[in-house]
């Protein structure tokens, strides 16, 4: 993903305190921010508090801001960071982190194998395939939903996201296929052909 | 030949185009002769498709307004305490 080539320098007159080029930033991500706050939330107040949250913080500290990654790069990471403590209040039981121990192999079995149609989604109302979409993403833990929506969703690259998120290149590796698959599976029920015989597979 | 375990460990760098040619070929050769895998790796391939189709970045208006509204006070904020 190419930085707009006008970024550096709203970012440098965001710097200076030019409040113009601030909102020019927040215009340019705050969809992105706000769908990426959406899927690792899986709530729509949570979400706006993060989003409002992530924006000042940029604001308060763009100072610090290297120019050495993209704006966009580094406004993910605080809204990621900032989205975690929103789910690890939710959640105080359970740890939620980025880079919790993965199950060797569990996670990557392949449940059921069964072609699907060559457009499954005609199949559905976009209303109906929002919703199929978006719970079968939601059921995913926040790992890997958050590694997902950046490197599939919003297009990052794999150097990118390990960047954005703190983790090694070979961590959101594992992270996005195992995403991947437990997607596929998740939407396989929906999506395979009618008719098709399933079978185990491994 | 590779094995499905192989197969699988390599799918996403398959699908992203990632891996070195002599791999690809490899990769590529395995699901000509393993139906399963080919499957896989089609409805993996769709599942990145769908989702990059469908997840709108649109952000609702109130949200909009709320956010404008909570960061144009900050700014102002600020401008009075410098």
């Amino acid at each position: 993903m190419e930085a707009p080539s006008d970024e550096l320098d709203l970012v440098a007159r965001a710097k200076s305190g030019d409040s113009a080029a601030f909102s020019a930033l927040i215009n340019r991500y705050e969809g992105k921010i706000f769908r990426l706050a959406m899927n690792i939330t899986q709530n729509r107040e949570d979400a706006e508090d993060v989003l409002q949250e992530a924006f000042f913080k940029a604001f308060e500290h763009i100072d610090q801001f290297q120019g050495n990654s993209k704006f966009y790069t580094w406004i993910v990471r605080i809204a990621v960071n900032q989205a975690l403590m929103k789910l690890r209040k939710r959640k105080s039981d359970r740890t939620v982190s980025l880079d919790e121990q993965i199950d060797t192999g569990e996670d990557m079995v392949v449940r059921e194998v069964a072609a699907w149609d060559p457009d499954p989604e005609e199949r559905f109302s976009r209303e109906e395939m929002s919703q199929i979409l978006s719970e079968a993403i939601d059921d995913l833990t926040p790992i890997y939903r958050t590694v997902f929506t950046l490197r599939d969703v919003d297009g990052l690259s794999t150097e990118e996201t390990a960047e954005a998120l703190d983790l090694s290149v070979p961590a959101v590796k594992s992270r996005l296929l195992r995403a991947r698959l437990q997607l596929r599976d998740k939407l396989n029920r929906f999506f395979k052909r009618k008719g098709d015989d399933a079978f185990a597979y491994m | 030949m590779l094995t499905c375990k192989e197969f699988l460990s390599e799918l996403s760098d398959y699908l992203d185009e990632k891996t070195s040619l002599e791999l690809r070929e490899k990769l590529q050769r395995h699901i000509t002769e393993c139906p399963n895998c080919w499957v896989i790796c089609d409805t993996t391939k769709k599942t990145i498709q769908v989702y990059k189709g469908m997840q709108s970045c649109t952000i609702p208006d109130d949200v909009h307004a709320r956010l404008m509204a909570a960061v144009e006070r900050k700014m102002a904020a600020t401008k009075k305490t410098e």
